[in-house]
């Protein structure tokens, strides 16, 4: 099976439609390149910036300012070579998780752990933010260790309550309320991650470092 | 601060799915918000204009017709998108483009002949709560007003001077037979071997009955890319995506923000809205737009 991008490729840009272009990178440079397309002095002719793992989609609010988008993107990934100045921090966020959810007796077991050594697992690494999506606030979080990777559960539940902290593959995520999932649910967070009519709705951003902590059932 | 209560219209009948939508919701996609708004942008624009609204003002949406609303208040409306027919307390409408609907009518709209969704608006607009700056129904995420069901009361925006567009102006774009549409390469044809780019453009695709306004399935020859391990990444309105089992889907506006299949290329714009009027059943085949293969260009390190 091919691997797309390779892990050596430098930075390239790919049309993508009438608007867009994807500037493909190399990995663990898409937010820190996203922020700094946020930064310039000609990103409100910019309609949408996505960063993912090793892409960042960035599209014009008109069709006819895209040809001059991809000739500042292609300046700006230049500059960015010649002067590898990281101007970009990531955050912190630190979640509160009770970790009693359903499914942590199976997962567990199916790991070979205690539940309370699968929570303890889960507070020990630093996560981050790979990318947004299936869903509105739907935030991939990397880094889960890898004791405790498993597939997802065979039979998705139809609907999950906003705040439940889940497990698959190599990653978490924090639901962000009424999507169905099919992921183990390990605990909840009673801080909200994602909330529609907030002003920014979201918590969490693409290249935020996470970690998870956990507090006691009162 | 005192204000007037908004006139109504009241949902006799929604038919098969009518929703409200709007120009759609830019500045969120990184969140994992769609852009949704109209199936087809122009149309709804249209409507807009022929009753006096301005461009993104939330219309209606509505899919293979039958839909009925009583109206208490007088009302210019407008139709564009699929041509249907239009009864007034079950009169036929001489020129359904535009006309003036009188306080206590019921307005009717028949299953269109050709194109799937039409677009209804009223001078004024209607009035809903926004989510994410966006008036419009997302079936992915289930966010903005639901779709309209019997008895909704929807609240509309103040009576408008008769409008000034010419009538003229109306005509939408619906396929009829065999549909051509337009695509760049991009940005992911590189992975696909010559072989596949050619049956891309030369099979009769056919649309899927499993299509809605988050994608259409193409139906035909499969390409034969097979799996490819590619990390997800973010999609356009209009991406061709090519799964496992080498049958595109195109995405129409509220298709996932990010995807993990490669993207051979997306249609022009024009050529989204000319999609979202292709019925199931449609045989479409892509014409690329010149130029658009050429490698990408490497910035100078």
């Amino acid at each position: 099976m091919r691997q797309c991008p390779p892990e050596s490729n430098g930075p390239r840009l790919l049309r993508a439609g009438d608007r867009g272009w994807l500037v493909e990178l190399p990995p663990g440079r898409s937010a820190a390149l996203a922020a700094s397309v946020r930064q310039q002095p000609w990103a409100g002719q910019v309609a949408e910036v996505v960063p993912a793992s090793r892409t960042v989609l960035v599209t014009a609010m008109h069709p006819n300012m895209t040809n001059a988008l991809g000739t500042a993107l292609a300046g700006m990934l230049r500059d960015s070579a010649q002067h590898p100045t990281p101007t970009w921090q990531p955050r912190t966020i630190r979640i509160p998780v009770r970790y009693d959810g359903p499914d942590l007796e199976d997962v567990a077991e199916a790991v070979g752990l205690r539940p309370d050594e699968v929570a303890e697992r889960h507070c020990s690494v630093r996560h981050v933010v790979g990318f947004f999506g299936f869903a509105p606030g739907f935030a991939y979080i990397d880094g889960l260790p890898e004791v405790l990777a498993l597939p997802r559960r065979s039979s998705p539940r139809t609907r999950i309550e906003a705040g439940c902290v889940a497990i698959a593959g190599n990653q978490s995520v924090v639901y962000p309320g009424g999507t169905p999932g099919g992921w183990h649910l390990i605990g909840r967070t009673e801080q909200r991650m994602w909330d529609p009519q907030g002003d920014p709705p979201n918590r969490l951003e693409v290249g935020d470092h996470v970690v998870f902590q956990a507090v006691s059932p009162c | 601060m005192l204000t007037a209560t908004p006139s109504t219209l009241e949902v006799v009948d929604p038919g098969p799915l009518s929703t409200v939508q709007d120009l759609g919701r830019t500045g969120y996609a990184h969140l994992g918000v769609s852009p949704s708004g109209a199936a087809d942008p122009e149309s709804l624009r249209l409507a807009n204009r022929l009753v006096g609204n301005p461009a993104g003002t939330p219309a209606l949406e509505c899919t293979l017709g039958g839909l009925s609303l009583r109206f208490t208040a007088a009302r210019w409306v407008a139709l564009a998108g699929a041509p249907a027919s239009a009864l007034v307390d079950g009169r036929p409408v001489v020129d359904p483009r535009r006309f003036r609907v009188p306080a206590g009518r019921v307005l009717h709209l028949g299953r269109p002949s050709i194109g799937l969704r039409s677009y209804l608006a009223v001078g004024g607009g209607f009035l809903v709560r926004r989510v994410l700056g966006g008036a419009g129904h997302d079936v992915l995420a289930g966010h903005g007003p639901a779709p309209l069901r019997p008895g909704d009361e929807l609240a509309i925006g103040p009576d408008r001077p008769q409008p000034a567009a010419p009538i003229e102006l109306a005509n939408s774009r619906c396929p009829s037979g065999l549909a051509t549409l337009r695509f760049g390469w991009g940005p992911r044809h590189e992975l696909f071997d010559a072989a596949d780019r050619e049956r891309f453009t030369t099979t009769r695709w056919r649309i899927s009955t499993e299509s809605n306004r988050i994608g259409v399935r193409l139906l035909g020859e499969p390409l034969r890319i097979g799996e490819v391990r590619l990390a997800s990444e973010g999609m356009v309105p209009g991406a061709i995506q090519v799964p496992p089992s080498g049958e595109p889907i195109a995405f129409l506006a509220d298709h996932p923000v990010t995807g993990g299949y490669p993207v051979i290329g997306v249609l022009t714009e024009p050529d989204i809205g000319l999609l979202a009027q292709a019925p199931p059943g449609t045989a479409i085949r892509f014409r690329s737009i010149p130029g658009t293969d050429a490698p990408a260009p490497t910035p100078h390190r």
